[in-house]
């Protein structure tokens, strides 16, 4: 290492007594500054990435979501086999029609009750999800009150443990199995049979069909037949598309997060500002012979400025550091669509990461500007007399 | 041409510091000539002047009036990036209180002034062993500031002042804080510096038996020269 860094960074280790303070007091600016940029990251991710590109939802015309759409048997008749549609071999049309309903339940630990999402679901709508899959039971058997419970949220809720049974509407359902949605909306969600789940609820209608068209072309088609069909009175769009939209936004806690981390980096670059002025202070004679070797002024400011972004990158570490902890971490709030629960886990990215420690040597180098321009404005002379 | 001979020539050095109302004249009318290869000591009670004329021969500090030539050059007219450019060719420091930088080890305070030239690497090494050699402490290379005795840190800072090959090296009160057996060594290596390789040292104290190492001396008083 070429020795004006190795100068800087072992003036700042050396004096790690007085510096620690400033690296805390960053660490926590980045530690708070990550975790609610992860926590926003999680939330946008917890309905961002469901679905495949090669389905398409149909939910009723005017819902917002499929929890509030209802669409007929007759529909489902009549739709079924339009040509658009792939089949399996055995000519049957690849297609899910769903029934969601809500259910109220009780939080472990007596943590009060909230929302869930139930999903009837038939054989084919768990084909055309493959990003669903079983991590402990067995799958719910076709007309029997069985239910798979989403992992996530067995963690939260009483009585999800495999084995025990919940009430809902007049039936009881019992656990048979934990599945995972691979951080889609799917984690918030429990499955059981369409036809159970229609009869628990009497309900005449689903909420929703999932469908896997012949290819892009046919989809397009589909879409277009129909959207078209004043009969129906439906709306067809990709099945990415409609969790995109889904995505609960995550504004509030970026803007909070954004909000927290510039009033706090004020803070820290006053801390910086603090220990760097001591700093130079403690150096003045040091800086002033360094000038009589021949180094420049420039040379002292960057010396300085680097000696603070090292600083602050030891706290952006430590900070990111913490924060990573909470990376996957599973926390929960309420979907503003359906007022079910909604899981969702802390997601520390590189990216994140990244922003942090830029954040950090930012918080550093302001810190850091006013000294080291005070420390080389100093004249020669006057540095070299001082003690 | 004495100007040849002479390495510094001052003619009518005055500096005034104005504090407010009241002019402190540091140094008064000072016309001076040093010839190369000369052991220059510089004397004279407490506030005389000599540290303010030793910084303004190094191109540290600037006088009211007058001119200083070194080596044909007038420092005085020289502006502040062209100071620091010339001080790290011409001009070796020691300073009473060594001023070591304390986070770097022998070899790299002694290696400082070397990486603002072009040298590589290769050659730093070699000039800045070479260095530590002529101070005998060439074993100590690795070691911290606070790992040498005060006499040691003042050879090291020889070294420094040495390593870039200035002709002129000049030295504030460099035994000042330092006990008698490591002021000899240190006078013992300013003056085999003067008479062995030929470099014009300039030299302030305030005691006799360091001055007696000189092979000249001057002395101030209240800012002008007396004989
Ligand atoms: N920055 C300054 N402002 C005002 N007066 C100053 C300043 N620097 C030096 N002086 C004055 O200039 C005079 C000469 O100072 P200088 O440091 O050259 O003395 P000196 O001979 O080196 O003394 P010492 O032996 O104590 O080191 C003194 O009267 C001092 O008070
Ligand atoms: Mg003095």
């Amino acid at each position: 290492m070429a020795l004006p860094i190795r100068y800087s960074l072992r003036n700042a280790l050396v004096r790690w007594r007085s510096t620690i303070a400033t690296v805390l007091g960053i660490a926590l600016v980045v530690f708070v500054f990550v975790l609610l940029q992860s926590l926003a990251a999680g939330i946008e991710r917890s309905s961002g990435n469901t679905g495949d590109p090669r389905n398409l939802m149909v939910v009723r015309k005017g819902s917002t979501a499929e929890s509030a759409s209802l669409i007929s048997r007759a529909t489902l008749q009549e739709i079924r086999y339009f040509p658009e549609i792939a089949r399996h071999e055995a000519g049957d049309p690849i297609i899910s029609a769903d029934v969601l309903a809500l259910v109220n339940l009780p939080r472990r630990n007596n943590g009060g009750e909230a929302n869930v999402l139930l999903r009837g679901v038939t054989p084919r709508g768990r084909e055309l999800r493959p990003q669903v899959h079983l991590v402990a039971g067995r799958w719910f058997e076709p007309g029997k009150r069985e239910v798979v419970v989403s992992a996530k949220l067995a963690r939260r809720f009483a009585n999800f443990d495999i084995g025990e049974s919940f009430k809902s509407g007049n039936a009881t359902l019992t656990v048979v199995g934990w599945l995972a949605g691979g951080g889609s909306a799917f984690d918030s969600e429990c499955w059981l049979d369409a036809d159970e789940c229609r009869s628990i609820f009497e309900r005449d209608m689903y909420s929703s069909f999932l469908i896997r068209p012949v290819d892009a072309a046919a989809g397009a088609k589909l879409i277009a037949r129909i959207e078209a069909d004043r009969r129906f009175k439906l709306k067809v769009e990709k099945e990415v598309e409609y969790y995109r939209k889904q995505t609960m936004t995550a504004a509030p806690i970026k803007w909070l997060g954004g909000f927290l981390a510039v009033t706090m980096s004020i803070g820290a670059v006053f801390a910086a500002m603090n220990t760097m002025y001591a700093a130079v202070g403690a150096r003045t004679r040091e800086i002033g012979t360094l000038r009589v070797l021949g180094y420049r002024r420039r040379f002292v400011v960057v010396a300085l400025l680097v000696e603070g972004a090292f600083l602050a990158l030891l706290g952006g570490v430590l900070g990111c550091v913490l924060a990573f902890h909470w990376n996957g971490y599973t926390t929960a709030t309420m979907g503003f669509e359906t007022f079910s629960e909604i899981v969702f886990e802390f997601r520390v990215t590189p990216g994140l990461i990244a922003k942090g420690l830029i954040f950090a040597v930012v918080v550093g180098l302001i810190g850091t500007a006013l000294p080291a321009i005070r420390a080389s404005r100093l004249p020669v002379i006057a540095a070299l007399k001082s003690l | 041409m004495s100007d040849r001979e002479n390495i510094v020539s001052i003619r009518n050095l005055s500096k005034i510091y104005a504090q407010g109302e009241i002019q402190v004249t540091a140094l008064h009318d000072i016309s001076l000539a040093i010839a190369a290869g000369e052991f220059l000591t510089l004397m004279g009670p407490s506030g005389s002047g000599k540290s303010t004329l030793l910084h303004i021969i190094a191109g540290v500090d600037r006088p009211t009036s007058g001119e200083c030539l070194v080596q044909g050059v007038d420092v005085t007219k020289l502006n502040e990036s062209q100071l620091a450019d010339w001080r790290n060719q011409n001009v070796g420091f020691v300073f009473q209180t060594f001023n070591l930088i304390p986070v770097l080890t022998a070899f790299e305070n002694v290696e400082l002034p070397l990486l603002l030239t072009r040298l590589g690497p290769a050659q730093r090494r070699r000039q800045v062993h070479a260095a530590l050699e002529l101070v005998g402490l060439a074993d100590r290379m690795h070691h911290l500031p606070k790992q040498l005795s005060g006499g040691q840190e003042q050879r090291v800072a020889i070294a420094r002042a040495l390593v870039t090959d200035p002709r002129l090296v000049v030295a504030d009160e460099p035994t000042g804080n330092l006990d008698s057996h490591s002021a000899q060594e240190v006078l013992g290596i300013l003056q085999s510096l003067s008479r062995q390789a030929g470099k014009t040292v300039i030299m302030v104290t305030h005691d006799p038996k360091a001055a007696a190492f000189g092979s000249r001396s001057i002395h101030l008083e209240k800012g002008e020269l007396t004989n």
